[in-house]
């Protein structure tokens, strides 16, 4: 039974920082039909800058996370608000070029960081309290991953609020229906764009920053090996659905864990794969439709 | 007198095709000019692409003596454009009251015309637009381009797939929007068309064929089984081209 709660939990944490990357992605693709797949960098140069930024103020583990954290966090949306104006925007209506653009980005981020940082592992500024355990029916799980849990569910409630009650949100749900009407409206659905790749972006750095807690340390494959999971979240949780994500972001953590343990080491992967074919077969829109909720 | 509209040379493509081939024509202010002809000829083609949502080859589009020929959508309807889309393109998943709030553009918008037009929708304004039939969802897209004070309003087709008794609705309705805007209309029901429309403008083949007052295009059946392929002025009470 312990064994079923630690990896019930340590899932749910996974899934947590899936839904975050997979959140501002899922936005991005809904609203302006951008495969982003230099998204996994805004992970990677948010874990660094946060990181860095850590390092420089000095300080107790806990300031450093804090400080250095919405540091990063910032870093990230304005790298991603850039990415989206000066190389998204004159590519719209041009997928080819985007995704070739994106997939450079990446691949010159991710170089741009190791030449900077090196390819060694950071260590990364975790409190003691978050090492810590706490016990719960019989497992002892680490408090970090009541920290994921806990953000994760902030920011899907803050999305949904955002994306519900403000106009802005309005603006995002009908772009994601039909970007043209929403122009048609005479409404400037380019801001739209930049304002949710900043978004994203932000999203994206934060899970980077919970990822460094999660895991300990920061290295420059961290984004990439996010970013996979988050795409199968997206496809499977239906691109444009915030609720979708958040649902698929915990079945697939857990999935991943489960497997893990239960099957043997590595098939955690494949079994996220198998969840994937078969949620294509049976729906292939994913398990929400194209709506922004 | 500035006409409210002017087109003039507009060509588009559309991959291959050359959909409008030259066209140029005036709409006058005030009341309705329709935009008539078969299908295919190219009139959708012309308010999207007035309204900036095709790419356009070459031309010039002025708005009441203001070029907008290379104002991108959303800045042409900031200069005083409603427009009603052939299908209507309502937000599925948005409720009727948020389709209305989005298409808020000024800081009154005129929800007290909508609503007297339209009283359902206003019963109605908690329930999504996807769950409305077509002629409700026809009154969301209407009411949307009404909101604002529009000096022109381009209507795609607003009576298609309509009951006889919606027709009508919708009739009354362009007949009081064409109070207070002008209004180019593409409409396929010459009975429609006879009720509201002051001047008549007749493409075929991505080309105008015929521009001038309606009631005199209406009343010749010769002209009218040439131009919309319907026969005669007594078909005009059922009548739709290229039907």
């Amino acid at each position: 039974m312990s064994t079923f709660v630690l990896l019930t939990i340590t899932g749910l944490g996974l899934g947590a920082m899936y839904f975050l990357v997979a959140s501002g992605l899922s936005l991005i693709y809904g609203l302006m039909g951008v495969l982003n797949f230099a998204h996994g960098a805004f992970i990677t140069v948010g874990a660094y800058l946060a990181w860095w930024f850590g390092e420089q103020i000095g300080g107790g583990a806990g300031t450093r996370l804090v400080v250095g954290g919405a540091f990063g966090i910032a870093g990230g949306a304005l790298l991603a608000a850039l990415v989206e104006l000066s190389l998204i925007r004159p590519l719209y209506r041009r997928p080819i070029e985007q995704v070739l653009v994106t997939v450079g980005l990446a691949l010159a981020l991710g170089a741009l960081v190791q030449g900077i940082w090196g390819a060694d592992p950071k260590p990364f500024p975790v409190p003691s309290w978050m090492i810590d355990t706490t016990t719960i029916l019989g497992a002892n799980v680490p408090n970090d991953r009541f920290l994921e849990i806990g953000v994760a569910a902030l920011v899907l409630l803050g999305l949904t609020a955002f994306l519900r009650y403000t106009r802005f949100g309005l603006v995002i749900r009908a772009g994601v229906e039909n970007r043209a009407m929403v122009s048609a409206l005479g409404i400037d659905v380019r801001r739209a764009f930049t304002i949710v790749f900043a978004l994203g972006g932000a999203l994206a750095a934060l899970a980077g920053v919970l990822s460094g807690v999660y895991f300990g340390v920061v290295d420059p494959t961290r984004g990439t090996s996010l970013l996979i999971f988050a795409f199968i979240v997206v496809v499977i949780g239906g691109f444009g659905s915030i609720g979708g994500s958040a649902i698929a972001a915990v079945a697939v953590g857990l999935i991943q864990q489960y497997a893990n343990y239960y099957a043997s080491s590595g098939t955690g992967d494949l079994a996220v794969v198998l969840l994937l074919a078969v949620v294509l077969l049976v729906r292939p829109s994913g398990l929400s439709p194209k709506v922004a909720h | 007198m500035t006409p409210a509209l002017s087109v003039g040379d507009l060509h588009v493509h559309l991959g291959e095709s050359h959909v409008l081939q030259g066209i140029s024509f005036d709409v006058p202010s005030g009341g309705v000019t329709a935009l008539l002809g078969r299908n295919g000829v190219g009139k959708t083609t012309t308010l999207r692409a007035l309204m900036g949502l095709v790419p356009r080859s070459r031309g010039a589009i002025v708005l009441a003596g203001d070029d907008v020929t290379r104002l991108p959508t959303h800045a042409v309807v900031r200069r005083g454009v409603g427009y009603v889309p052939e299908d209507r393109d309502v937000f599925a998943g948005l409720t009727v009251e948020e389709n209305l709030r989005l298409a808020e553009r000024t800081p009154a918008p005129r929800y007290e015309l909508v609503h007297d037009l339209f009283p359902e929708l206003r019963e109605r304004a908690g329930q999504r637009a996807g769950t409305l039939s077509g002629g409700q969802q026809q009154m969301v897209a209407i009411a949307r381009a009404l909101l604002n004070e529009n000096s022109l309003l381009l209507v795609d087709e607003p009576t298609k797939g309509l009951a006889p008794l919606l027709v009508t609705e919708v009739a009354a309705a362009l007949e009081r929007a064409a109070e207070l805007s002008t209004i180019l209309l593409v409409e396929q029901n010459l009975r429609v068309v006879q009720r509201v429309a002051r001047d008549v403008v007749v493409l075929d083949a991505g080309r105008v064929v015929h521009a001038g007052p309606a009631e005199e295009l209406l009343a010749d059946p010769d002209h009218v089984r040439r131009l919309l392929g319907v026969h005669g002025a007594a078909t005009v009470e059922e009548g739709r081209p290229g039907a």
